[in-house]
């Protein structure tokens, strides 16, 4: 058990830089999952605690101590790669064992330590298997025992369960969670998967273009998303945003046609700012209901235990998450109502949230 | 996929059989030239039925030839050379391929370099070298009047000299030196995953551990293949042999089937010769058919 302490880490390849200063606390025993598109950096800082990849500025200490120019083995972190990385030409005991092989552990020992770690994860029957006679799921299971042996102080996960399929990948993520409740090691699991991110994660790091958006659990990014790209990224379907505009006492919204009343709370007159709210918290009522939106039906996408019903409300598309037994057809009129608690605010210019709006709420007129 | 109709079919195997009849048929005539007496084998035309004599012509081949020992020295070389270059090209396959060191980029176009400079190009100052391997350090020393120093000083006259002729190491070190099998190994280790690398270093394996542990053993379809074919080059080698043994005691066999080839006005014994050819051709179609399983798996399998 550790913890890491990561302080303005920056990363640059040749002229581009892909990580831009991050600063990170993660508790010892903590799982903490970095989220963000593709492209965020987020790998990038993985493998830089892995010390897979250079520092290019700034501090990564493991435990207190300033791991940057360690290497990998020494910095006492394990982890676990997207296509698992199993040695191809060793059986599943000697895969999870050679870790210890090199580190010199006698052989009676290494067998005992695989016997263990076969047995938490179940994978007894198979340890002299060669990894091409593995189903994806056992794969991935031989590469989380090959990081579990060394018993690290750290855990690194890059996107590991991204190779398998839908249904193995739940069971999975329920193993890990399982698994880091056991053994209780610091872990930091990198995904774009927000589902993933959303069950596994004690706190959540949402990165986006080599910085971070946001951090907190992942309640407090879904009801108090940070920024634009936090709120639209994190949550399926995703957040609604509506442009609008402050004028004297309110948000002029899509372009004039509908207005919110709303104090502006010492904002200028002009300021451009994103309204936006969650599909599943818009509620569905019949047409011409006071205070509701006018909308028409676009497409119902049906899922079973609630459906999604995009709407399209004066040209801008807009998603309604209902359990409710409803089926507009498409092409007719419904009424959407909302809650001013519901509405988050954003600046338009940088995408920041705004708290300023909340405070002095009155009940809105749309 | 491949169509499948019975005339493309035969047409095909037509083509294939035509192609194995244009391979060997040289090989059954040197076959029945060697079981005919020297009568049967200088008539024209030499007759295509075998004759009776094939065990005695061998056992003529054999002792006039002395084989024994010369197919022993070629067996020496060809090993030698096939390890010395599986060993040589994997290590700087490795050093080219895994580490970013300065220089490396000069140092790869190096040994690239030497596949323009083929044996028999090089051929005289290699020979210079192999018969005093220190006599440009000789000359270094004399040039700069070290020598002069030395001896001016100790007193010891310095004459620096090791021959390396009518020597195995003589025979095998000139050959090894070539960048081919680099270049295999060079395309083999591009197409290991960089995560096996990277697991590697996870588990705490140095360079040398990840080499000997992992990239050594997945290598091995490649080790046989560049094996093989190592083996059979440094055996069918002919001029460096040559000029290098002057001494009997290290000459090889392909070198010494000179001596069954009769001499101009000498009697026409070409059966012995012959039977010679085949036997000096036995060892590499026996080294052929063994690694043969190897050879074709590393050609097809893609082991992930």
């Amino acid at each position: 058990m550790a913890s890491i302490t990561i302080r303005d880490v920056k990363k640059s390849y040749a002229k581009m830089q892909v990580v831009h200063g991050v600063d990170l606390d993660i508790r010892s025993g903590e799982f903490v999952v970095i989220l963000g598109p593709s492209g965020c950096g987020k790998s990038t800082l993985l493998r830089m605690i892995a010390g897979l990849e250079d520092i290019s500025g700034g501090e990564i200490a493991i435990d207190g101590t300033v791991v940057n120019k360690l290497e990998p083995r020494e910095r006492g972190c394990a982890m676990v790669f997207q296509n698992y990385a199993l040695y191809p030409h060793m059986s599943v005991a000697q895969n999870i064992g050679y870790s210890l092989k090199v580190a010199g552990v006698p052989a009676a020992e290494r067998q005992l330590r695989i016997q263990a770690v076969a047995r938490t994860l179940e994978l007894e029957q198979l340890l002299d298997r060669r990894p091409m006679a593995l189903s994806g799921g056992q794969r991935q299971r031989v590469a989380m025992g090959r990081a579990m042996i060394r018993e690290p102080k750290v855990f690194l996960f890059d996107e590991p369960l991204s190779n398998l399929d839908a249904k193995l990948r739940v069971q999975m993520r329920s193993e890990i969670r399982k698994l880091h409740r056991r053994l209780n090691a610091t872990s930091v699991f990198v995904t774009h998967d927000q589902v993933e991110a959303m069950t596994l994660a004690d706190r959540l790091v949402v990165m986006n273009g080599g910085r971070v958006e946001q951090v907190g659990t992942p309640g407090e990014i879904y009801t108090r998303p940070a920024s634009r790209f936090v709120a639209t990224f994190v949550g399926a379907p995703a957040m609604n945003i509506l442009e609008g505009t402050v004028d004297l006492d309110g948000l002029s919204l899509l372009g004039g046609s509908r207005r919110l009343t709303i104090a502006r709370a010492g904002l200028p007159v002009g300021t451009k700012v994103a309204m936006g709210v969650r599909p599943e918290a818009v509620r569905l009522v019949a047409p011409g209901t006071a205070g509701a939106l006018k909308a028409t039906v676009d497409l119902v996408e049906e899922l079973g235990a609630g459906r999604v019903i995009y709407v399209d409300l004066d040209g801008a598309p807009f998603s309604v998450m209902t359990s409710e037994a409803v089926h507009p057809e498409p092409g007719s009129a419904v009424g959407l109502k909302l809650s001013p608690d519901d509405m988050h605010f954003f600046s338009s210019e940088t995408g920041t949230r705004l708290d300023v709006f909340k405070a002095s709420v009155p009940e809105p007129a749309l | 996929m491949v169509e499948r109709t019975p005339f493309l079919n035969f047409f095909t195997h037509l083509i294939l059989f035509v192609g194995f009849v244009f391979c060997v048929a040289p090989f059954v005539v040197v076959a029945i030239a060697a079981s005919h007496n020297l009568r049967d084998v200088n008539d024209v035309p030499m007759s295509l039925l075998p004759g009776n004599d094939f065990w005695v012509n061998i056992k003529t081949a054999w002792t006039t030839a002395d084989l024994g020992p010369k197919l022993l020295n070629s067996f020496i070389m060809a090993a030698g050379v096939a390890a010395g270059k599986v060993i040589i090209s994997a290590l700087t396959a490795f050093s080219i391929v895994y580490f970013r060191y300065p220089g490396r980029t000069f140092i790869f176009w190096l040994i690239f370099v030497t596949l323009m400079l083929p044996l028999e190009v090089r051929i005289v100052p290699t020979y210079a070298v192999v018969a005093d391997v220190l006599s440009p350090y000789q000359a270094i020393l004399d040039v700069t009047g070290l020598s002069w120093l030395i001896e001016k000083v100790s007193g010891v006259h310095v004459s620096l000299s090791l021959g390396l002729l009518n020597s195995y190491t003589g025979l095998i070190m000139p050959l090894i030196a070539t960048a081919t099998g680099t270049f295999l190994y060079r395309q083999f280790f591009l197409t290991v995953p960089d995560e096996l690398t990277e697991a590697a270093r996870m588990d705490g394996a140095g360079a040398l551990r990840f080499f000997i542990d992992i990239l050594l053993p997945l290598s091995r379809n490649n080790m046989a293949a560049l094996g093989t074919i190592m083996f059979l080059w440094a055996w069918n080698q002919y001029l460096w042999p040559l000029l290098i043994t002057t001494d009997q005691s290290h000459a090889t066999a392909v070198t010494e089937l000179k001596q069954l080839i009769p001499n101009v006005g000498g009697i026409p014994e070409w059966h012995i010769a012959m039977a010679g050819t085949l036997i000096v051709m036995l060892p590499p179609l026996v080294v052929v058919v063994a690694m043969q399983r190897w050879f074709v798996r590393g050609l097809i399998a893609t082991e992930k």
